[in-house]
């Protein structure tokens, strides 16, 4: 972990130019007379998020639901899935093409069919967010379970070790790092699928808010809206990577 | 031994039959791909022999036995694992419990000059002590038979030697009668250390790997520096490298 100075010392430039940014936003929406519906400056960006009539925090913990639901489902049926494939080559013969033939659907395409079957709810959200961050934890678990050096199952054959003693010792651990990895890509997907889910059926929510906002004009709410959700897509997200930090040290500086 | 590869068969060795007796150190010695790997695993049981028998200690092998310790070229030692854990896995990999184990693990390592290393990461440790914890892992369970391909094979030149030194001690040149040593097979490519630290050199020929010398090496133990400068060493040493290449002058080879 780097000290509070050495981050600072790194980001400040990020920092300045984002500054920079926003400022040269306002003073071209000021002074260039550009028209709040398409294109709001930060101040009311701002204000839509603090002093608007939107309740936030309702659609904040629906959107915040939906997107750690979809993590979870992801993560648990991809590493689940990754497991069976690593374990037994039957099981991969049966499952890989199946889901990649899954991967390649245009999963968006699929939302409406959610809303026939399942109605209106949060769980057909998460369901599009584990439908499309799923696959990369798959894939990973499996390569990560298969990638142990053959000299090191050597060893574990030569001592008669069983062949879940060898996935619990040997070949988890191993593929932590590759899942850990793989969900990180899961959190950002996660986020894309919740939003989606929520545009084609929802009554409550940060996607439901932007399509409302479109009807209405009041563009600077839906900007507003973008900013919680890049903030709880921030925050899985750093969590990821603490998870990885924490869990798999050894592995620090690989991706 | 042939092995099916998707290229068609590939006879890695074939006709080969020596004894090793118990306690003796042999090396074996052979260009690369004359298939001293395969050998190695076929004796371990890892791999099948395609023809023939292997017996250690009067039983067939015919599936992997546990009476072996194993090293490789590289220490392969697990990267989330203490030193110490790493030591200790054979105990857990064969079922036995790990903590029971735990003081010889610590007195392997200390005389493997790891002392206070234990709970250290594995890279945390230079390539040489990586490779003597591999080593003290393949004691653990005190095998009767230690097989080793190539262990110091990634190491400097310098640390090799330092490593072959270490590895006698460890055997027990010194302080171990005969019977009471392990019974090792160590596979290398470089003669002079086969020479430094055998009882006995057996020579590959290029694949399908078969016997082309078997050469016992009557230098006095425990073996030291200084033996690598008298002219038995250098003798052996040509004698090998004539066997080796087929060749009776060490300047033609150059
Ligand atoms: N799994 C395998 N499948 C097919 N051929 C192999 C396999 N392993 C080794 N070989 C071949 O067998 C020969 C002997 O290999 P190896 O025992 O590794 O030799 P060495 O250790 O002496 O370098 C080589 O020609 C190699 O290409
Ligand atoms: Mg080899």
């Amino acid at each position: 972990m780097k000290k509070f100075g050495a981050i600072s010392r790194q980001y400040w430039p990020t920092l300045l130019l984002f500054a920079f940014l926003l400022a040269s936003w306002q003073a071209a929406v000021t002074f260039g007379n550009i028209r709040e519906y398409l294109l709001p400056a930060p101040l009311s960006v701002w204000n839509a998020l603090w002093h608007g009539d939107t309740a936030w925090a309702g659609h904040l913990w629906t959107t915040t639901l939906e997107i750690i639901g979809a993590f979870l489902m992801a993560a648990v049926v991809g590493v689940a899935l990754g497991v069976a494939i690593a374990w037994s080559p039957v099981l991969a013969n049966a499952l890989v093409p199946f889901l990649v033939f899954v991967n390649t659907l245009p999963k968006v395409a699929i939302a409406p069919l959610f809303l026939i079957w399942m109605g209106y709810g949060i769980f057909p959200n998460m369901l599009m967010g584990a439908l499309i961050g799923f696959f990369p934890v798959v894939i990973n678990t499996a390569v990560g379970l298969s990638q142990v050096e053959p000299d090191m199952l050597d060893l574990g054959r030569v001592f008669n070790a069983p062949k879940w003693k060898i996935f619990v010792k040997i070949r988890i651990p191993n593929a932590l790092p590759y899942i850990l990895s793989a969900l990180k890509i899961t959190a950002t997907a996660a986020v894309v699928g919740a939003i989606v889910g929520e545009f084609v059926a929802s009554q409550r929510g940060l996607g439901y808010v932007i399509v409302t906002t479109q009807s209405s004009m009041n563009t600077s709410v839906a900007f507003a809206a973008l900013v919680w959700i890049s903030v709880v897509g921030l925050v899985l997200y750093g969590a990821v990577v603490l998870l990885a930090h924490l869990w798999a040290p050894w592995a620090e500086g690989v991706d | 031994m042939t092995y099916q590869a998707a290229s068609g068969p590939v006879e890695a060795l074939a006709g080969i039959s020596a004894s090793i007796g118990a306690g003796e150190f042999v090396s074996l010695v052979g260009p690369s791909g004359c298939g001293k790997s395969t050998l190695l695993r076929i004796v371990a049981g890892l791999r099948p022999a395609t023809r023939g028998t292997i017996t250690v200690a009067g039983r067939r092998v015919t599936q992997p036995i546990p009476d072996i310790g194993m090293v490789f070229q590289a220490p392969i030692l697990l990267k989330w694992r203490s030193i110490l854990e790493n030591v200790l896995l054979p105990a857990e990999l064969a079922g036995k419990d790990p903590a029971k184990l735990r003081p010889r693990a610590e007195q392997l390592l200390e005389m493997a000059g790891l002392a206070g290393f234990g709970p250290k990461l594995p890279r945390e440790l230079s390539g040489g002590m990586q490779q003597r914890a591999a080593l003290c892992r393949a004691l653990l369970l005190d095998p009767p038979l230690l097989l080793m391909d190539e262990p110091f094979g990634a190491l400097d030149a310098m640390t090799r030697d330092d490593m072959a030194l270490e590895l006698l001690r460890i055997w027990g040149e010194k302080d171990l009668a005969r019977e009471a040593r392990k019974t090792v097979l160590f596979v290398t490519h470089s003669i002079p250390e086969a020479v430094f630290l055998s009882d006995r050199v057996i020579v590959m020929s290029a694949r399908p790997g078969r016997i082309a010398a078997d050469l016992a090496i009557d230098l006095p133990r425990p073996r030291t520096v200084e033996l690598r400068a008298t002219e038995a060493f250098g003798k052996l040493n040509l004698e090998l490298f004539r066997a080796l290449t087929g060749k009776t002058s060490m300047g033609t080879a150059l």
